[in-house]
């Protein structure tokens, strides 16, 4: 994907510029002067004990107290130019949030987040903070450590739950128009909130058994507590949202039948849901999982309850993971809880290039994760009962870069080399679910699979049909899914208001 | 929460129940199936869908008792609720008139191969049925198959019940007296179907066979129900089930639904042991 060039659109500018100009505002800037803020140092994250965390599934970040938010706050030196919005997706009015957290105003300070994000809660835990708003922090361009925004977001949203009802906003007309969402993930439940919000009747449905998507299928426990999804949708359904679980669009009704129900606009968000194999000799061997096989029986299914609930998973001793992205890390700390004594990732390129986000590394390697960089399976060796027991790998090294800027693993001839194993995770990627596809004729779609969109509408090619999160982008972010839901659902209500250009 | 209407025993370990899942009973062709999750600690488990009735919203299933959630499932009464439904899934059967169609039906694999031999016998076909099981108590749908059948032949390993073999016998049987046999659809044991495959291969005929590897979403998204067909990787949930039997590496099905036994075991025994009168008939199952 090209980076667009960062620019502020209008209406975003001048909200951000009134706030600044408020006098509170200016009250806080002047309290403490910029040298001051300056010198604060970075309100470390409190985690539980590495040792202790990797015998259970609780989440491994403690979260902020309200002394510790507003520390961190202070550190903001509330820019004129906030170019840390840039780098948010959703577009948050990041400054007005902290500035509102340093003030003591927790509650306000959610507001302000809830304009643009329906689920902070769970993007303060699995943004990718370093690539988006942390990574536009004017301290970074001071060689600074960025203001802690993602623990501030987390905080604020924690605080408002903790703090008793979560307060719906008015929802003043009621449209009296039906909109079918696809997906209860990421992307489905913020266009659901979206329209909700905007006086909608929404109905999501979902092919699974409980909600959430990669929210409650793919990312452990440890990192997004079951808990506060389950508080996010019980949010939505406030709002006045319809979730219809086991409902698979496409197989138990088609969008053509939903139509005749009376929905008039559809928004598909759902996802990338099919893994990637190798495509090496021995992948059909026991003890070779998809990570969404892995981490759907350990997550959704909860094997790592079993006997008490019915869903084995096999507890390795020897696993290795196959790549290196934030699933792939997810996966391997997964492993690790389930009693591993080597839980490995096994990467083809480098430190450097590794994709998952740096908390998940650092916690990773806190917990004892072997990381064999530079190393590629190359066929899979099984026992008597077919069971895998070997992988063969070849050492690899950094050529030129390719397509994605990264350097290009090429392999050491000769470098073969057997590793010991008995689970192996293949967390190398997930292309688009073909079921809505398959069964939607006239859905324009690109190579792997992907729904074609209007970027600018988030539109497919059929009329009033629109789409977002990882159907269409093949594999991305949690936050990317969502400010595409966000962006669908003001395109609906234009769809469905006759206010298109 | 999906009702049941009726729960009842047809075979030895072997049970007819019907659901009221009306989305599903609307829309599913023969060759589909659901995925259930008995309890709210269940798994998801993929069963074929045998009838429907779309006016009543019901749809008709057949399981044989071997595992805890299935002996779950057995153990549901009339009026109970099973806790998930979701379908129907898989690709509906490639329904065409061949001409001659050989059924044959393995020990509860019959249930599913009804529906489709039906919808076969409906597009016209010839429809020769073989059913066969290790003894006549294991022999399900006989009358129902026999409606839809041209001719219908029976088979037990032990010879209680038809002939005495296995159903490879059978199509021996028919290819022996000189049957034009334009296509063999085969269902049952994965060992069944491989056995059945190899003789259609010696004699040149196409065949198409229902796999049934372990599955967890049923939608395509966690491939473990991947197969080998033609070389390749397959999920048999999106892809299948049904696939030319000629292209399916039948030695890796029968390896991969092995892969849980130690667990299906230590699952099985923990749920005997709250059923104390029971114990002996759910562990006396068990192979």
């Amino acid at each position: 994907m090209t980076k667009q060039a960062p620019r502020f659109p209008e209406e975003l500018k001048r909200k951000l510029r009134d706030r600044f100009n408020q006098d509170w505002r200016k009250e806080i800037r002047k309290e403490i002067g910029i040298k001051e803020r300056i010198k604060i140092e970075r309100v470390e994250m409190p985690e539980n004990d590495p040792m202790e965390r990797i015998k259970g599934f609780f989440e491994v970040n403690k979260g902020y107290t309200p002394e510790m938010a507003m520390a961190e706050a202070r550190r903001c030196m509330d820019c004129a130019n906030p170019t840390c919005v840039l780098g948010c997706p959703v577009s948050i009015d990041i400054p007005t949030f902290v500035k509102l957290i340093e003030k003591g105003d927790f509650i306000g300070a959610v507001k302000v987040i809830k304009e643009t994000n329906s689920l902070p809660a769970v993007c303060g835990r699995v943004c990718p903070q370093e690539d988006q708003c942390e990574g536009n922090c004017t301290y970074v361009k001071m060689g600074k450590k960025p203001v802690a925004i993602g623990h501030l977001e987390r905080f604020a949203a924690d605080y408002e739950r903790q703090a008793g009802e979560v307060e719906i906003p008015e929802i003043k007309v009621k449209k009296g128009k039906k909109v079918a969402i696809v997906g209860a993930g990421p992307a489905g439940l913020t266009a659901a909130g979206e329209l909700a919000k905007m006086g909608y009747d929404v109905t999501i449905f979902e092919a699974l058994h409980e909600p959430g998507g990669v929210l409650m299928y793919g990312i452990p426990e440890f990192r997004l507590p079951k808990a506060i999804l389950r508080q996010e949708l019980d949010y939505l359904k406030r709002l006045g949202v319809k979730i219809i679980t086991d409902f698979v669009v496409g197989k138990t009704a088609t969008i053509e039948e939903l139509k005749e129900e009376g929905y008039e606009a559809f928004f598909i968000g759902s996802g990338a849901g099919a893994p990637w194999f190798l495509g090496l000799p021995g992948e059909e061997l026991n003890g070779i999982y998809s990570a969404n096989e892995y981490l759907t029986r350990v997550n959704l299914m909860r094997a790592f309850e079993f006997p008490e609930y019915d869903t084995p998973i096999p507890r390795g001793k020897r696993v290795a993971v196959i790549g290196a992205g934030n699933t792939a890390m997810d996966a391997v700390r997964t492993a690790k809880r389930l009693g591993a004594e080597h839980a490995m990732i096994v990467y083809r390129r480098s430190r450097a290039e590794m994709p998952a986000r740096i908390e998940e590394i650092k916690h990773a390697e806190e917990e004892g994760i072997e990381f064999i960089f530079l190393t590629n399976p190359r066929r899979f060796i099984g026992d008597e009962n077919g069971w895998v027991k070997q992988m063969e790998c070849v050492k690899m090294e950094l050529g030129e870069p390719d397509a994605s800027g990264r350097r290009r693993p090429v392999p050491i001839p000769g470098s073969e080399f057997l590793m010991d194993v008995d689970i192996v995770i293949i967390a190398i990627g997930t292309k688009p679910n073909p079921l809505i596809p398959q069964t939607t004729p006239g859905l324009k779609l690109k190579k792997w699979g992907e729904i074609e969109v209007n970027w600018d509408s988030m539109e497919t090619s059929i009329p009033g049909i629109f789409a977002g999160g990882d159907i269409v982008r093949g594999g991305a972010t949690v936050i990317l899914a969502m400010g595409d839901g966000r962006k669908a659902a003001y395109q609906i209500d234009k769809y469905l208001s006759g206010k298109r250009d | 929460m999906y009702r049941i209407v009726f729960n009842r025993p047809i075979a030895e370990r072997i049970k007819y129940m019907r659901v009221v899942a009306p989305f599903i009973a609307r829309k599913r062709k023969p060759g589909n199936f659901i995925i259930l999750i008995p309890d709210e600690k269940g798994e998801r488990i993929p069963l074929t869908i045998v009838d429907s009735d779309p006016n009543q919203g019901t749809i008709d299933l057949i399981y044989q008792e071997v595992g805890t959630s299935t002996f779950k499932l057995g153990l549901k009464k009339e009026g109970d609720y099973l806790y998930r439904i979701v379908g129907p899934l898989g690709r509906p059967t490639h329904i065409e008139k061949f001409g001659t169609v050989v059924a044959i039906g393995g020990g509860v694999g019959i249930a599913p191969l009804y529906p489709i031999a039906r919808g076969m016998k409906e597009a016209g076909n010839r429809i020769v049925t073989i059913l066969g099981a290790r003894n006549k108590g294991l022999i399900i749908l006989e009358k129902e198959m026999a409606s839809i059948s041209d001719d219908l032949r029976v088979w037990t390993d032990d010879g209680s019940y038809g002939k005495k073999g296995l159903v490879t016998h059978g199509l021996q049987e028919l290819i022996d007296e000189g049957l034009k046999i334009d296509m063999v659809l085969a269902i049952g044991p994965a060992i069944m179907m491989k056995f059945v495959e190899k003789m259609a291969a010696e004699h040149n005929l196409p065949i198409i066979v229902s796999l049934n590897p372990i599955m967890v979403d049923g939608t395509g998204m966690c491939g473990a129900c991947r197969v080998v067909v033609g070389g390749k990787i397959k999920f048999a949930c999106v892809d299948g089930p049904e696939f030319d039997g000629h292209q399916v590496d039948f030695d890796n099905l029968i390896l991969r639904l092995k892969a849980y036994r130690k667990y299906e075991r230590e699952s099985l025994e923990r749920f005997a042991s709250f059923y104390p009168e029971l114990k002996d008939y759910i562990m006396g199952g068990v192979r």
